[in-house]
Formats: C-alpha cells, sequence, structure tokens
C-alpha cells in the first residue's frame, strides 16, 4: 500500500534543519566586562535589534547559550570565570570575540590583561573596532549564521574533528631584556625601538 | 590650612630634628624615619584629631634622580572636625621593605596596605591578614615596582588553555 502524502509534507536532511533552527536562534551569552558591553546593549536594544536575526534572548545562564559573546578587555583574574561559563554552554556553541580588547589586549597590554582571549578559549568570529558599531556585531553574527548554516551537523561532529588546538601560540618571549626596564626620566627605554 | 598648632605638638614630642617637612602648593608634608613612623601617626591621630586615614599609598624611586632610598610609603591623614589635611611619609629599602602596621590606629589601613603589598611588596608589621588584594593568589612579583617590565613575566600565559575538541 502507498503512502499518500498530503500537501503538508516536506523531504530534507537532519542536518539542514538543525542548522536552520539554530542559526536563526543563535542566543548570546553577553560576557561584557567594558565599553563593548554598552555597543552589545545598543545592538540588542530597538534601534538595532539583533532579534531580527534571532539573537534577541540574552540569557544570564550559560545553560541555556549557543554564543558566548566576549566584550571587552579581560583580566587575568577573569580567565578561570570566563573559562568556566565557556565549559558550561552546552554544545553546540560558539563564541565571538568583540572588540580590539577581547581579540588581542587592545590598548591594555599590561601586566593584569590578557592579549587576545583566543589563548584561553576558541574563537569562532573576531569583530575588530574599539568599540565595534552595532552594526559590525550584527555582521558578525550573520557570518556565524552562514558558517552554522554551512558546516554545521546533527550532533556536532564539526567540532569533534578539531582535535588540535586552534588559537595562536602564547608568546614566547613577551618583551626583549632592554625593554624590560623602564625608570622615570628615562621612559624612552621602553619605545627605543620606534626612535631609531 | 595653618598646620602651626599641630606641627608644634609634633616638635614638642619628637624634636625639632626628628621628622622635617616640606611644602608643595597647599599639600604639608612630613617625612619621618620608618623607626618613629607609627608613634608619630598615633601622635597624630590622639593628639591632633586626624581620625581618618584618606589613604596610603607607595612611591617606587628605583633610578630616580637624587634618591636615596627606594620606597616611599605615603600616609594621607584628614582630620574631620577641622579639615585639616597632612601627608606623612617614610621611606623604606630592600631586600625587606617593612613599615609597621597602621592597622591598630585605622582600621580602614587593612585593605589599602594590602593593595600596597600586593602593588610593591613593602611588607606591614602587625597587619591582621596581609595578602594579595588585587593580583591573583598565585602571582609571583609585585607589578607597580620599577624594575618590572611594562609588560609582564609572562604570568599572563600560565593559565590552561582549552582547545575546542576539550569544550
Amino acid at each position: 500500500m502507498a503512502i499518500k502524502p498530503n500537501e503538508n509534507f516536506l523531504i530534507t536532511k537532519l542536518d539542514w534543519v538543525a542548522n536552520y533552527v539554530r542559526a536563526n536562534s543563535l542566543w548570546p551569552m553577553p560576557f561584557a566586562t567594558a565599553c563593548c558591553g554598552i555597543e552589545l546593549m545598543a545592538a540588542a536594544s530597538s534601534r538595532y535589534d539583533i532579534a531580527r536575526f534571532g539573537s534577541e534572548a540574552m540569557r544570564f545562564s550559560p545553560r541555556q547559550c549557543d554564543v558566548m559573546i566576549v566584550a571587552g578587555r579581560v583580566v587575568m583574574k577573569m580567565v578561570p570565570v570566563m573559562q568556566r561559563i565557556w565549559l558550561q554552554m552546552p554544545e553546540p556553541k560558539w563564541c565571538i570575540s568583540m572588540g580590539a580588547c577581547a581579540s588581542s589586549g587592545g590598548v591594555f597590554d599590561t601586566y593584569a590583561v590578557v592579549q587576545g582571549i583566543d589563548r584561553f578559549i576558541p574563537v569562532d568570529i573576531y569583530v575588530p573596532g574599539c568599540p565595534p558599531r552595532p552594526e559590525q556585531l550584527i555582521r558578525s553574527i550573520m557570518d556565524l549564521q552562514d558558517r552554522v548554516k554551512a558546516t554545521g551537523t546533527m550532533f556536532g561532529s564539526e567540532f569533534k574533528e578539531r582535535t588540535a588546538s586552534d588559537r595562536p601560540r602564547a608568546l614566547g618571549l613577551e618583551v626583549t631584556p632592554s625593554e624590560q626596564m623602564v625608570s622615570p626620566g628615562d621612559y624612552q627605554t621602553s619605545t627605543q625601538e620606534w626612535n631609531r | 590650612m595653618n598646620h602651626e598648632p599641630t606641627l608644634s605638638k609634633l616638635r614638642d614630642k619628637f624634636g625639632a630634628d626628628g621628622f622635617t617637612t616640606s611644602q608643595f602648593r597647599d599639600n604639608t608634608r612630613i617625612v619621618v624615619a620608618v623607626e618613629k613612623i607609627f608613634d608619630l601617626l598615633q601622635h597624630l591621630k590622639d593628639q591632633s584629631g586626624f581620625d581618618m586615614l584618606a589613604d596610603v599609598t607607595a612611591v617606587d624611586y628605583l633610578h630616580y634622580p637624587n634618591a636615596a632610598d627606594r620606597y616611599g610609603v605615603i600616609y594621607c591623614l584628614t582630620n574631620t572636625t577641622t579639615g585639616e589635611r597632612l601627608v606623612v611619609k617614610t621611606f623604606v629599602n630592600d631586600p625587606e621593605p617593612t613599615v609597621p602596621s597602621a592597622f591598630p590606629l585605622w582600621k580602614g589601613a587593612d585593605w589599602m596596605e594590602r593593595e600596597v603589598y600586593d602593588m610593591f611588596g613593602v611588607v606591614f608589621e602587625g597587619h591582621p591578614d596581609l595578602r594579595r588584594i588585587l593580583m591573583p593568589e598565585g602571582f609571583a612579583s609585585f607589578p607597580l615596582r620599577k624594575d618590572y617590565p611594562l609588560r609582564g613575566r609572562m604570568e599572563r600565559h600560565n593559565f590552561p588553555s582549552i582547545p575546542r575538541s576539550e569544550s
């Protein structure tokens, strides 16, 4: 006996369905530590409205989030917190590094600030800017949607294949010995490379 | 603000050569040897009514022109009745810069001395709980010392890194 489908019938791939629903409901975890967080709020508010892209539900519990948006500089003491929140998020999950500070340390090249969160957690999308405009964040969400739609799988096997660390390696030496000391009245020692 | 009554009382107690004073704009500064710093602070609190310790901070004078000592520890005192303010300063040196804690006089010295210890490594003797307040516990050096490199001694790389396959 042949099955007679009615008009509410669709044949597709499970991966496609999973990607379709995941890409259009990327709930952010707002890990906002600095001024980028203000732009993140602006992106979520009515003028820019990332709800148009399915990202309107900012969840302050990591267990209900899909994408962690690290907005702002991260200090050393914050790294274990950030890693714990990242590990608490359920798969599949993605990470957006928003702004110059989260991506590279920005102007805060000091003893206390992490020079790029990608040394400590995996990052999928980097957003440049100091701080980035909300349009840039929306662009990053759209890029992430494209990425999810292009590479996503039902059971997240695209993550399992990435066994190697995909982060930049830690710098072997942060400063040369001649740059290591700076003294008052002699402050050009720190920038002598520039003065040559 | 006329500091003469306060200073004359100090001179009676510690002698005219027990401390030196200097002036910068409207700041009057008292420089005293580290052996006398606690007695002087106690005298200022009990006899001259400096009931508030507004700030404790420090300066590293390494490579500073004409500096004789390395660390300056600075107490900013306020008399909340008269509004009189004084800056009291003392100097300590390596290898073990040690200052008596002002915690028995002002409870507010607790965290401020911890911050000075955290940033400069100046030990406050008699402090009830002298441990780091800003930097992580495992941090091994004192970042506001002038011989600390501008970009750190790689403490920033000591955290574990989580790759995608492990998260």
